[in-house]
């Protein structure tokens, strides 16, 4: 048989491509067995970087499962509370451009805590059960209370309350956190008489 | 003579400091009132232990420490306190903080002070305690606590101790009079500070355009062996502790430490006679000399001013001519910021009132783009690399900020002075450390809720397969029942049948 | 002999560049410039792939097409080689940079299509090379598309933060930096 594809060229060249494919193909299969890699370490590279909100607007259920989403390949500006810096810290960490932040999901705002009115709250527990922190103290019958250092202002209490009396506030800065802003950058175009006079005319 | 050396940059802007008068301290009249914030140093804000209407007297705490990093604060005169509330205080973002307004009734009566008959006595606890009582914060304007600085204790200990009498900032002629006219003071708080933090060698640091003051300094120096006077060239910012550690030893402090790391203090001289005022005299901070100038007053000169006197009333004192002042500045032109509004007291670290016209200190001219030129690297004293630092925090990339050690930046204004496009390079690496510092906050919250999140899964989890557990439980134990035989739904039956065939008996 | 090797290398890596010379590779090198830490990971990947390919091509040409006389399939073979050479490249880096297959691993099999690599290998066989001189034109071809690489990710980071005007931003300045440095290259004409 040999002496039947050596004579033959044709038959030479497809056995010798179909050998190497066999042979490569193996190799590349116990390749695939040897250097098997379990689980996702990016994951948790991601999950380090989203704020831990859990407040859901990204559309999954907390920051782990967002994380999860974008190793798989979900887009990264799905983020509201953790804003801009935090896309920008993505697409650092992934290597991809950083997009603004989809309107869908929600705005950048203020950063918020939670606060009750305690003369209106009956103790119904429904907060506390719906905090994703634990950052809600309190019991049955018993007064609740938000704890502002832990809450992370995901207002994800504020549905579940039946009478309506927890308030989401600006999270304080104050003196001691202030600092400098960005300066406003070059004023290149007001120097040039002409183009000064041109943005007047156009204003 | 000592080796001194050089450090890397620097600049040589006009010194001005001629019209201040140096030399010369003059009191100021009693103000109208007194308001004192709460915070006057880094740290803890101090908490308020007077309420509306008390009386105060001269020397008396009106709010104490919170905390280790915190300084308690003084009334400086006898009065009544009207309110506790927030106004404005000195800080560049011209925002407000608790401060404590005191009326004052002119009698300036003191409580009793009591000093130590001989410090060399105490304990170094006992000493730092009193220094921590007195409301001592660095004097030189960056307020930190001077407790907590001598107490640092790394291993190697404190061999030398600097009083930093360089004053290298134009217009500022504070430390230069206290120099002139408290010389031994000066020396005898150096004693008391070199003996708490076990210094062998005291140097009293001196730029060579004060030969008044080193003279002054060398006469009162006698009296200390291990103090020893150096003067060295001027030059802009030789007065940053870690730039002066580095002309006068040669030595240059790891990035993101401090001096004592390498076994030096440095203390300025109106806090050594702070020291020595509250150990020997037992008097707290109460008062300071301010050096109020610019072209825009009649009078300039150094005051003794007591602290919370509105800046306007210091002002006033030296002849305020509000017309021809452009704005005023609290501290120096490189260092300074503008008080945005003259109710503003002053404070602990108030070193300099500068009120100057439009032409002396002209309006900062408009930024222009980057060209490359490298002056700002060539100027930096800490050889940084200014022109990296501004790109990146315009970028705002943190991870190349870091790299480039954008925290060792002693924010001297070098570069911006040199800067040929007139960028205003410090508030682009003043906002961008405000940003590092805010990130890694962020970082450390988010870590604790992302425990508190996992923390929470884990214990809904356990109550979950608890229940699961009791539930399986107990339908083990229905059915081990059930095969034993032992069907309470069969026994009731039994017996209710039982009843009925007793009753059925019975009639 | 020694000379000989420095020469064939020196003029590998510098004198004809395989990027900014001879203009092979440009799309792993446009691609994945725009960070310097990748940028090395990619110069890593390309370094191994392409001298274990220049290596194995040369083999399977001389061991298995030479002798059948099937030299004209040598294309189709190299292609194949450089393919499973890359595969393999990719399972070993899943495994040991979970990182680096997230970002390279749209690249990597860019590799296989990287012209580069096909051409190193047809190359070797038209300038009649031996297999050290094979391996050391292979190993000059990846040292100088990784400097070139390097080079150009440092000077990218630099341009995405600076001042550039508008209608520049992004690729475009990336096209003229490249055209630039390719005439720099050009410069060592002559050297060998």
């Amino acid at each position: 048989m040999l002496d039947v594809i050596l004579g033959n060229p044709i038959l030479l060249a497809l056995a010798a491509v179909v050998g190497m494919a066999i042979a490569f193909g193996a190799l590349l299969g116990f390749a695939a067995v040897r250097f098997e890699v379990e689980g996702n370490p990016l994951s948790d590279q991601i999950n380090a970087i989203l704020p831990q909100t859990q407040c859901g607007q990204c559309g999954y259920p907390g920051c782990r499962p967002y994380a999860e989403a974008i190793t798989d390949g979900d887009s990264i500006n799905k983020c509201p509370p953790g804003g801009e810096d935090t896309i920008q810290a993505l697409a650092n960490l992934l290597d991809v451009e950083p997009e603004p932040l989809d309107a869908e999901h929600g705005v950048e705002a203020e950063p918020t805590v939670a606060y009750i009115r305690e003369d209106e709250c009956i103790g119904c527990t429904k907060c506390i059960q719906a905090c994703p922190v634990d950052a809600i103290l309190g019991a049955a019958k018993l007064m609740h209370t938000v704890i502002i250092d832990e809450c992370t202002g995901c207002d994800l209490c504020v549905e579940p309350c039946p009478v309506d009396c927890i308030d989401m506030i600006p999270r304080k800065g104050g003196i001691q956190h202030w600092y400098w802003p960005l300066p406003n950058g070059q004023t290149r175009e007001n120097l040039i008489a002409t183009d000064r006079s041109s943005e007047q005319a156009a204003a | 003579m000592r080796q001194i050396f050089d450090i890397h940059g620097g600049i040589h802007p006009p010194e001005r400091k001629e019209m201040s008068n140096p030399g010369w301290v003059s009191d100021c009249d009693m103000p109208s009132k007194l308001v004192l914030p709460v915070t006057q140093h880094i740290g803890a804000p101090a908490r308020p232990v007077v309420e509306v209407g008390d009386t105060v007297f001269g020397g008396q705490m009106i709010a104490e420490a919170q905390g280790p990093v915190s300084v308690p604060v003084h009334a400086p005169s006898s009065g009544t306190v009207t309110a506790i509330e927030a106004r404005a205080v000195p800080h560049a973002s011209g925002l407000t903080d608790i401060c404590i307004e005191i009326s004052l009734d002119g009698k300036d009566e003191w409580v009793g002070c009591e000093g130590l008959d001989n410090w060399r006595n105490e304990t170094k606890a006992a000493l730092l305690e009193r220094v921590r009582l007195a409301g001592i914060a660095g004097l030189g304007g960056a307020g930190f606590p001077t407790a907590i600085k001598l107490a640092s204790d790394r291993d190697s200990g404190i061999h030398t101790l600097i009083i930093n009498g360089t004053e290298c900032e134009p217009y500022i002629t504070a430390d230069d009079t206290v120099m002139q006219c408290f010389a031994q003071q000066i020396v005898e708080g150096a004693e008391i500070l070199a003996h708490m933090v076990g210094a062998e060698t005291v140097l009293l640091a001196i730029e060579d355009n004060k030969p008044e003051a080193a003279d002054a300094m060398r006469q009162a120096a006698l009296a200390l062996d291990i103090a020893e006077v150096v003067t060295f060239p001027t030059k802009y910012p030789s007065g940053g502790e870690k730039q002066l550690i580095e002309i006068l030893l040669n030595a240059q402090v790891p990035s993101g430490g401090i001096p004592a790391d390498i076994g030096v203090l440095c203390q300025n001289p109106n806090t050594a006679i702070a020291v020595r005022d509250a150990l020997i005299h037992g008097k707290p901070v109460t008062h300071r000399i301010t050096t109020v100038t610019g072209m825009s007053l009649k009078d300039p000169g150094n005051r003794r001013v007591m602290l919370g006197t509105p800046i306007r009333e210091l002002l006033e004192t030296a002849g305020f001519n509000a017309d021809s002042a452009d704005r005023v500045l609290h501290g120096g032109p490189m260092m300074g910021f503008t008080v945005t509004d003259l109710d503003m007291p002053v404070v602990k670290i108030t070193n300099c009132v500068l009120a100057p016209t439009r032409t002396e200190i002209p309006p900062p001219q408009p930024q222009q783009a980057c060209i490359r030129c490298g002056m700002c690297a060539e100027a930096c004293p800490a050889s940084l690399l200014p022109q990296q630092l501004y790109w990146y925090a315009r970028a705002k990339d943190q991870e190349q900020l870091e790299r480039h050690n954008l925290m060792d930046c002693i924010e001297c204004g070098a570069c911006a002075f040199v800067c040929p496009s007139h960028i205003p390079l410090v508030q682009y690496y003043r906002s961008a450390k405000g940003s590092l510092r805010e990130a890694a906050r962020e970082k450390v919250r988010s870590g604790n809720s992302r425990a508190r999140f996992e923390a929470r899964q884990e214990r809904l989890e356990r109550d979950a397969a608890a229940r699961e557990a009791k539930r399986a439980a107990r339908k083990a134990a229905a059915e081990a029942r059930a095969q034993a035989g032992d069907d309470p739904v069969q026994a009731a039956i039994e017996r209710v049948k039982a009843k009925k065939a007793q009753q059925e008996t019975q009639q | 002999m020694l000379g000989d090797f420095a020469v064939l290398l020196i003029a590998a890596v510098l004198v004809n560049n395989f990027v900014l010379v001879q203009f092979l590779g440009l799309c792993p090198f446009m691609g994945v410039s725009n960070k310097l830490d990748t940028a090395i990971g990619m110069s890593a990947a390309t370094t191994f792939v392409l001298t274990l390919a220049s290596v194995c091509s040369f083999l399977t040409y001389r061991y298995l097409l030479e002798p059948l006389d099937l030299t004209y399939l040598r294309t189709l073979s190299f292609i194949l080689v450089i393919a499973v050479v890359v595969q393999f490249t990719e399972m070993v880096v899943r495994k040991t940079s979970p990182l680096l297959h997230r970002v390279l691993g749209v690249y990597l099999p860019l590799i296989t299509s990287n012209c580069a690599v096909l051409g190193v290998a047809l190359l070797n066989i038209n300038q009649a090379h031996n297999f050290m001189e094979s391996l050391i034109y292979g190993l000059g071809a990846a040292l100088g598309f990784s400097l070139v690489l390097v080079l150009f990710a440092a000077m990218r980071e630099r341009l995405v933060v600076a001042d550039v005007p508008e209608p520049f931003q992004g690729a475009a300045i990336g096209m003229i930096t490249a055209g630039l440095a390719s005439l720099a290259f050009m410069g060592f004409a002559g050297l060998v």
